[in-house]
């Protein structure tokens, strides 16, 4: 399939820390419009993957092609194109939300800033915090402006971390349906990272089931439900993850 | 149309290189330090306070000295002035390496780091906040010089610009040092912002000329630029003379130790890079 259909192809992806292998040797590709999930427990290697994506860690072997792109030699050619949220990362307390994504506009260069980001201020209910301080806001109104930073370029690759980690219900429920809005709208290609079954299972058209650093098992949710005889992603998932446990 | 059914959003002249896109992010970095001193009156206190109560002090010393010293009665601003050029060196070290620091704390180095943003972009906001930060800080005091003690740093004439430059771009290159480590070995290493020019303080001559130093700790000496500007500012002041062999020294140096500088800085961001630590430096 050609680079603009596939906007992130992954191959052979592996990340070692001296005698540790983080992540080893993980192949997967987007396609446009296509959202994919990366679910593994804590340490699966999830994040490690998503950080030598944004060119963050340097893999110690594999390729990364982003948007047409070798994002390991040129990343700079693609990251005005590309966007992330993660919940390792803030954005600078003291100033106000109007202030910081005023500057990420910039730092991305929007043609049309003010617009742009009207645009998120009203559609991700911004008015209201506008002029706050970052750091005094909600876990969920940081979401909301964390989501906005990630989206101020119309990004055609996202990667999300977690993006509904310590939400509640309700505003992650919210959370959700705007993205699914969102990619319908943009044909973007979603890379997301969570831990939350139900999400993934409402988000994902496909699947990467990870441990230990290795691709275990990939697939549509349902096929994976089907395949391993059970009746949600999450009883997958405690299979998988129980499996380690029986190995060790 | 709304957001969601928007058409893509190309970029600043359908790319992001060039020197107008450099600038613009340069700028943005710059604004986000800019909204942080303009929001924080204590900030702005801070930056000058100490060269203020360097200031007075060395002046009222400077007072005393003049009724019992030939040497201090010839020049009277040249321990002021000594004082006013040493606060450049370490107004911009600092400079520098607090607006390094404020992104660390503030765990928004990963959000700069997948932006389009270059290294020698991040590099270039941090030197033009040190100026900032330096000309807020020493300006004050330099101005109270005159109209306390009579004593002004502008006495120097044009060669003031030359000093100015040597000891800001000097410490840019200290600034460099420290960002470096800091992205080695994490924020462990911060308090190393407030002490590095300290260390070069006894081998910097500014209070007293080079000459005075050891034979073996003369050489050190003049492999830093710190002390041909002190020399180059006795000249002037006690001699009357401009020394520009000082001055080309001071800035063949500089070019030296930016050049190691930067090459730290960028060495110890590949380093971060490889091991992982740009997500964790804040943590």
């Amino acid at each position: 399939m050609s680079d603009a259909a596939q906007p992130l192809q992954v191959e052979g992806l592996t990340k070692r820390f001296g005698d540790f292998t983080a992540v080893d040797a993980v192949s997967f590709s987007v396609a446009s419009g296509e959202t994919l999930g990366l679910l593994g427990g804590n340490g699966a290697g999830k994040t490690t993957t998503i950080s030598m994506l944004l060119g963050l860690l340097l893999p110690t072997a594999g390729t990364i092609r982003m948007l047409g792109e070798d994002m390991i030699a040129h990343r700079y050619r693609v990251l005005g194109r590309i966007n992330f949220s993660s919940p390792y990362v803030a954005m600078p307390r003291r100033l106000t939300v109007g202030e910081n994504l005023r500057i990420f506009a910039r730092l991305y260069g929007m043609p049309d800033a003010r617009q742009r980001l009207a645009e998120l201020r009203e559609q991700l209910d911004l008015d209201a915090l506008w002029k706050r301080p970052t750091g005094r806001l909600s876990a969920g109104q940081q979401t909301r402006v964390s989501l906005a930073k990630a989206l101020l370029n119309d990004p055609e690759v996202l990667l999300l971390d977690e993006p509904t980690a310590s939400l509640d219900p309700d505003t992650a429920d919210w959370l959700r349906t705007w993205l699914e809005r969102w990619q319908r709208a943009r044909g973007a290609a979603i890379l997301l990272a969570s831990h939350n079954m139900a999400e993934v299972e409402r988000l994902c058209g496909r699947v990467l089931m990870m441990k230990a650093g290795k691709v275990v098992d990939q697939g549509p949710p349902a096929e994976l439900i089907r395949r391993y005889g059970r009746d949600t992603l999450e009883e997958v998932f405690l299979d998988i993850a129980r499996a380690k446990a029986e190995a060790a | 149309m709304s957001a969601l059914g928007r058409p893509r959003v190309a970029l600043h002249e359908g790319d992001d290189r060039g020197a107008g896109a450099s600038l613009r992010r340069i700028s943005a970095v710059v604004l986000r330090h800019a909204y942080i001193l303009r929001g924080s009156w204590p900030r702005l206190f801070e930056l000058m306070y100490w060269p203020l109560l360097q200031m007075v002090l060395w002046g009222f010393v400077t007072l005393y000295l003049l009724q019992i010293s030939s040497v201090i009665a010839s020049a009277a601003g040249i321990l002021v002035t000594g004082v006013l050029l040493w606060e450049i060196l370490f107004r911009g070290q600092l400079g520098f390496s607090i607006s390094f620091l404020e992104e660390v704390w503030s765990r928004n180095l990963g959000n700069l780091a997948v932006s389009p943003l270059r290294p020698w972009e991040f590099l270039a906001s941090l030197m033009v906040m040190s100026l900032v930060r330096t000309l807020l800080g020493v300006l004050p005091a330099a101005l109270l010089a005159i109209w306390f003690y009579e004593a002004s740093v502008f006495a120097l004439g044009l060669p003031l610009v030359g000093f100015f430059v040597a000891l800001i771009v000097m410490s840019w290159a200290l600034g460099m040092g420290v960002c470096a480590l800091i992205l080695r070995v994490g924020l462990g290493a911060e308090s190393i912002a407030w002490l590095v020019v300290f260390i070069l303080a006894p081998v910097s001559a500014v209070y007293y000329p080079v000459s005075v130093l050891p034979e073996w700790l003369q050489q050190v000496s003049w492999c830093l630029p710190t002390a041909a500007v002190f020399e180059g500012m006795r000249a002037i002041l006690l001699d009357g003379t401009f020394r520009p062999d000082l001055l080309l020294r001071a800035f063949l140096l500089d070019a030296l130790y930016l050049a190691i500088g930067a090459g730290l800085f960028l060495y110890s961001y590949h380093v971060a890079r490889r091991r992982g630590l740009l997500l964790q430096i804040g943590e």
